[in-house]
């Protein structure tokens, strides 16, 4: 269970989120959407503890916590299987056990033939799933995804949101992501909770109980209209130049 | 094969430039005479006297050995502390200024200064050698350091990758980079500086080699002298340092993505 009480930030003179009350439960898959800039990351970056927050409590009782970040931030002098086993490493697996079970996870994401390449000769789409692959290796029961999948082109995206759907929330394996990709959160998420505003706050919350084998592309893009006809998610939608920052 | 001619075709682009420098000098000797500019031919002939009456080997190994152990102290400890003072900013703080401080000093000084306090002999030599050439190292090292992605700092807190395997996995690869530049830089000051010592404070090696080619006016000797340094310092720097970089980086020479997907 996570648990964010009434958690606000400041970095410097700026406010970045205040008074943000959030839950993930065990298994729940909860996904931030909101504008650049809401601070969705910083929350992220707080439930991962790199981050206090100012004021406020930030409980955090999963076992186990990995993150995979928007970029793959994969280490470059190593090759796939060792970035794939990093975590296991830091945990004291020997090499052998580490090397087996990184390659069961390389199978998974559909990385088999490349255990001996370096980060740089894989495309960004198979280095974020190396990353995928690294956070799922260490046995997390909690998972957060900072925007993923936002650099990857709308096809890779779909294959790698059907990985996550597959290896993370069909395993019972709590995420909170964030996104800014209404039809992405709404394809993978139990709720769904709209930040907005500068600081950020909760605007909004939104259960998704359609099972996932029934959303299809047709009814992710009705929802999102669905979602979007409401004033305080379109509001928040809108573009606000002044709220590009951090 | 393609790599035979590659690598055949590489050899043959850096002796194009050795060849063209020995022509210059060969048209420079010829022009000034060989008192004052002895050609590479007399430089050679000196060569293999020194060699005949055993003299060169003694040389080049006494100089060898003086400047790789100044060398090595210098890397290793100028390595450790460049990391030291990359990884905490109040240590660098306090070593930066110690640094500038020992690279102002000019060589020249060290070695009078090193020959008062450990009288003629290797020693001085080294020592000289570890005071100049260990502010490069530790820069290096401070600086790759320095410059490791924050954001691969932040995954390694989120991973909780504990210091020992950070220094391994994270700080050592990265500042490879940055460290054997510096090393190759130091390696040449090493051999300079070597040289330099010996001129004052041995009795054996190239330095001291060159010395007595002076007293003798013996020119083409100093010029066979002069040859046999930089033969060292290329051999030093090809023969083992640039393969131990590649060695530490295989990723570095690999290109591009293997296919898209």
């Amino acid at each position: 269970m996570l648990t964010l009480q009434k958690v606000s930030l400041d970095l410097g003179p700026n406010t970045i989120v205040s008074d943000v009350d959030l839950q993930v439960a065990p298994g729940e898959s909860v996904c931030l959407v909101g504008p650049s800039g809401c601070g969705k990351t910083s929350l992220l970056r707080m439930a991962s503890g790199v981050l206090d927050a100012t004021s406020g409590q930030v409980s955090n009782q999963f076992t186990t916590t990995a993150a995979v970040f928007q970029e793959p931030r994969l280490l470059p002098w190593r090759r796939l299987l060792d970035n794939i086993a990093l975590g296991l490493k830091a945990r004291g697996v020997p090499r052998r056990d580490r090397l087996t079970q990184a390659k069961e996870l390389a199978d998974q994401v559909g990385l088999s033939d490349y255990d001996e390449h370096f980060p740089h000769e894989l495309s960004g789409g198979m280095q974020q799933r190396v990353a995928l692959a690294r956070a799922l290796a260490v046995g997390a029961d909690f998972l957060l995804l900072d925007e993923p999948f936002s650099a990857l082109d709308v096809g890779l995206r779909s294959e790698a949101q059907d990985l996550v759907e597959r290896l993370v929330v069909d395993q019972g394996i709590a995420t909170l992501m964030v996104t800014h990709d209404l039809t992405e959160a709404l394809r993978l998420a139990h709720r769904i909770i709209v930040v907005s505003g500068s600081p950020g706050t909760v605007v909004f919350e939104h259960p998704v109980t359609t099972p996932y084998r029934e959303r299809s592309h047709a009814w992710l893009y009705e929802e999102a209209g669905h979602l979007l006809r409401q004033p305080v998610v379109s509001e928040s939608f809108l573009f606000h130049p002044d709220s590009e920052v951090a | 094969m393609g790599s035979l001619i590659r690598s055949g075709l590489g050899w043959g682009g850096s002796l194009t430039g050795v060849l063209l420098f020995v022509a210059l000098w060969e048209w420079g000797s010829l022009s000034y005479g060989s008192f004052l500019l002895p050609g590479p031919r007399d430089a050679l002939s000196s060569i293999v006297g020194f060699a005949d009456n055993g003299e060169l080997w003694a040389a080049v190994w006494a100089t060898t050995w003086r400047a790789m152990t100044g060398f090595a102290i210098a890397a290793l400890a100028g390595v450790a502390l460049g990391l030291i003072a990359g990884l905490s900013h109040t240590v660098g703080r306090a070593l930066e200024p110690v640094s500038t401080v020992l690279l102002g000093i000019p060589p020249i000084a060290w070695i009078v200064l090193a020959m008062l306090w450990f009288g003629s002999g290797s020693l001085a030599a080294i020592y000289t050698v570890v005071a100049t050439t260990i502010p490069v190292a530790f820069a290096g090292a401070q600086i790759g350091a320095r410059t490791l992605d924050q954001r691969l700092q932040e995954m390694g807190d989120v991973f909780r990758v504990p210091f020992a395997m950070r220094l391994w996995d994270f700080y050592l690869p990265h500042i490879v980079s940055y460290v054997f530049p510096a090393l190759i830089t130091a390696l040449g000051v090493a051999w300079k500086v070597t040289v330099m010592a010996e001129l004052f404070a041995t009795e054996d090696g190239v330095g001291a080699g060159m010395a007595m080619a002076r007293v003798s006016l013996d020119t083409a000797g100093a010029m066979a002298w002069i040859v046999v340094v930089v033969v060292l310092l290329l051999v030093a720097e090809h023969g083992f340092l640039r393969p131990l970089q590649k060695k530490m980086e295989p990723w570095r020479q690999v290109k591009g993505p293997a296919m898209p997907g």
